[in-house]
């Protein structure tokens, strides 16, 4: 029996496993909302912005490891997906997207809302399809499902026209792919391994750095059987939070501009690098001639284009992590009972205790340190956390302390303000008995606030913690260090009618706009305003109790910085660790 | 340097373009591109001739083979290989010099595909320098106009 394309492609969503989409209707995709509306299996959860709808399925893959899944209209609401795409494709994140079109026989005319789509997307999607005949449309679906999840993850986008919808063919959903020109490396040479084993029982000083390839993969467990084993310590870069348990003795935290004191340290020292599953990316190495200046280079990646793209190393070995350390793991001594990385061990444990993120946090002040800790304490860090970008996410990085793998959800390629609240919805869509809870700051949650209303409505409970310092803090932070105080365009408090030279937060300082907890009330979410230290801790239980969306409004000392700091393109070693540095 | 990448894609539409951005993300221009299909018509050839450093050359080259439309790329420019272009020359020529026009034609083994009263059109093939070469030797005459294929290559041997 033949049956529309909108049909097909709700049939095949089914078949994929998709029990949640994420979307916004308009007239291209009328046929498939049509589909949807009868369709029990599926919910559709409706986000009050295309943007928020790729980011929400962009959290939800995150924290489920299943693909994420939105739908948008042409044009407009195809471009409205574009930064989620982008922030999805740098980190890696399986996302299929659907967009309406216009009709086939009026692609290329500017017709009403119509845009580009599969070449707008092209560089920031891992493959995309214009469909052109509904004949093709199943196995088109099958093959987005199949590249988005399978070797290096990344978003896929069909592009579906409003008259393919409508047509009708024989639904006959594949069982597999042909795909001559996709073939992922997922065994790694075994010659490789076997020369990353020797230079395993070689080092004096290795050091593990982890990405969101150990996450991806699923190897978790072979990452910590390969540090007990060969007595390594770990540092994971911000994808890699949660892929190795930061209470850990091994545990280094994370490396690079805003990483630990004693990742840093241990990386310039290191005579052996095990990086896996990771990209070196320039927030991780600073100034590339001096990282790990004294260490060979061992790189596990199942991307071959990601081998000696920003460092050269010595033993590249292409494949999928958890494969190549199954295999490695066997290999390696074990060195738990010998002593032979105890110095190494002892001068890192002398590094870790002088660490400033190791302080306590002063008395009477609203710290966002004190903040996050609190959060990590009340929920045992086994919350889920996103961020949004800037500040507030380099204190949720390294404050919040990640004990399992798709815990942390935080944009961190591409470094998209807006991110982390709708992110938040998607997670707490496909975790709906954790507690979520999204790190914000004051400028990064206006970005995508709008989503207050879903949240509300489709009663996703999650926890919005404001670190409100009435700053876009992060470029206000560079401004401060970098260029005199001259605070240009970071102040959101600041009025046309402000003194021009103004150069820091006063008595007479106009109100903070919005009134973030007057904002969540009108939302019908519940607001509460914490200004004081003694007033976190009931104020996260209230929240974390509360069956509504909760936006918590942390008043937090104004020019509060984010340290240790690398300064950019700095070597990782020297670092500014605090205000009088 | 300048290098020979010559790529199997997939014969369908948008294809050239995946091919051409990773290029030009890098602000790498293409010098010569000659697309067209092989013996399997579901395939065809792309040869690529770009300037630029070795290392981003492959760092490029390894991005393409991640394209799913993309079955093969090869850097054949260290490879033993024959390359071709097609030249169509339109040259001035008139009665008292078109047998000396028509002389070199012959030793660069072309052929004159037109005769007006004051123009001839020659066609010739061959590698780039033999091409320059012809070009040089036809400039006095005043050359009208001018119009060169990209580059195609095959390496040599049973490989």
């Amino acid at each position: 029996m033949k049956i529309t394309g909108a049909e097909i492609f709700v049939k095949s969503l089914l078949e994929e496993d998709v029990d949640k989409i994420f979307g916004y209707p308009g007239g291209a995709v009328i046929p498939i909302y049509d589909v949807l509306y009868d369709e029990q299996n599926i919910e559709h959860i409706l986000t009050r912005h295309e943007q928020g709808a790729v980011h929400a399925a962009d959290g939800y893959a995150r924290s489920t490891g299943k693909p994420g899944v939105c739908i948008a209209t042409s044009g407009p609401g195809a471009t409205n997906l574009v930064t989620g795409l982008a922030t999805a494709y740098m980190d890696s994140i399986p996302i299929v997207a659907i967009t309406g079109q216009v009709p086939t026989n009026m692609l290329g005319t500017d017709a009403f809302q119509e845009a580009d789509t599969t070449g707008i997307t092209l560089p920031i999607t891992k493959h995309n399809y214009l469909v052109q005949d509904v004949e093709d449309l199943a196995r088109i679906i099958k093959e987005a499902f199949h590249i988005a999840t399978t070797g290096r993850p990344g978003p896929v986008l069909i592009d579906l026209p409003k008259d393919i919808q409508i047509e009708e063919a024989e639904f006959d959903y594949p069982d597999k792919v042909d795909l001559p020109g996709y073939k992922p490396h997922y065994s790694g040479h075994y010659k490789q391994i076997e020369l990353a084993t020797q230079k395993i029982e070689e080092a004096e000083k290795p050091v593990i750095y982890a990405g969101g390839g150990v996450i991806a993969s699923g190897a978790a467990e072979e990452l910590r059987e390969l540090a007990y084993k060969a007595q390594i310590p770990v540092t994971t870069s911000l994808m890699g939070l949660g892929s190795f348990p930061e209470s850990d003795e091994l545990s280094l935290g994370m490396p690079g501009m805003h990483g630990t004191e004693y990742a840093n340290y241990a990386l310039s020292e290191a005579d052996l690098l095990i990086a896996i599953g990771t990209r070196f990316d320039d927030r991780v190495t600073g100034k590339l001639d001096t990282f790990v200046p004294e260490a060979e280079i061992v790189h596990i990646d199942i991307d071959p284009a990601e081998v000696s793209k920003r460092v050269v190393v010595d033993v590249p070995i292409v494949g999928d992590v958890k494969q190549v350390l199954s295999k490695l793991n066997p290999m390696v001594e074990d060195m738990v009972d010998q002593k032979r990385h105890d110095d190494w061990m002892d001068k890192i444990r002398t590094w870790k205790q002088e660490s400033v993120l190791n302080q306590d946090f002063p008395e009477g002040i609203l710290t966002p340190g004190e903040v996050i800790s609190q959060i990590c304490e009340l929920t045992n860090g086994e919350a889920l956390i996103t961020t949004e970008v800037g500040q507030n996410q380099m204190w949720a990085a390294q404050y919040y302390q990640y004990s399992k793998p798709r815990s942390f959800m935080s944009s961190g390629g591409l470094g998209t303000m807006g991110y982390g609240f709708p992110a938040a919805l998607g997670v707490q869509a496909g975790n709906l008995e954790e507690t979520v809870f999204c790190i914000a700051g004051d400028g990064s949650f206006q970005m995508n606030l709008q989503e207050l209303a879903t949240a509300v409505s489709c009663e996703l409970p999650v926890n919005i913690a404001i670190l409100n310092n009435h700053y876009l803090g992060m470029v206000r932070q560079w401004q401060g260090l970098f260029y005199e105080k001259r605070y240009s365009a970071t102040c959101l408090r600041k009025r046309k009618s402000c003194p021009d030279d103004c150069c820091e937060p006063g008595e007479d300082c106009p109100e903070m706009t919005p009134d973030f907890v007057k904002l969540a009330e009108s939302f019908g979410a519940l607001g509460i305003r914490v200004t004081k230290p003694e007033e976190i801790k009931p104020a996260l239980e209230k929240a974390i109790a509360s069956p509504k969306p909760v936006v918590l409004d942390f008043i937090i000392v104004e020019e509060e910085n984010v340290f240790p700091m690398v300064p950019a393109g700095g070597a990782i070693d020297n670092m500014i660790l605090g205000e009088d540095n | 340097m300048r290098h020979t990448v010559s790529i199997l894609v997939a014969n369908r539409s948008g294809v050239l373009v995946r091919v051409a951005s990773l290029f030009s993300r890098r602000g790498y221009n293409i010098e010569s591109l000659s697309v067209g299909t092989t013996d399997d018509p579901d395939v065809s050839r792309i040869t690529v001739v770009v300037e630029g450093d070795e290392g981003i050359v492959e760092q490029v080259t390894k991005q393409l083979n991640k394209l799913v439309d993309i079955y093969k790329v090869s850097n054949i420019s260290d490879d033993p290989s024959i390359d071709r272009n097609l030249a169509l020359i339109k040259v001035k020529a008139s009665l008292n010099n078109r047998s000396e026009i028509m002389q070199i034609v012959d030793v660069f083994r072309g052929k004159v595909v037109d005769v007006a009263s004051e123009s001839l059109v020659i066609e010739i093939t061959g590698d780039e320098e033999k091409i320059s070469a012809i070009e040089e030797l036809l400039r006095p005459f005043g050359i009208l106009e001018m119009v060169r294929t990209g580059k195609i290559a095959m390496v040599r041997g049973d490989k």
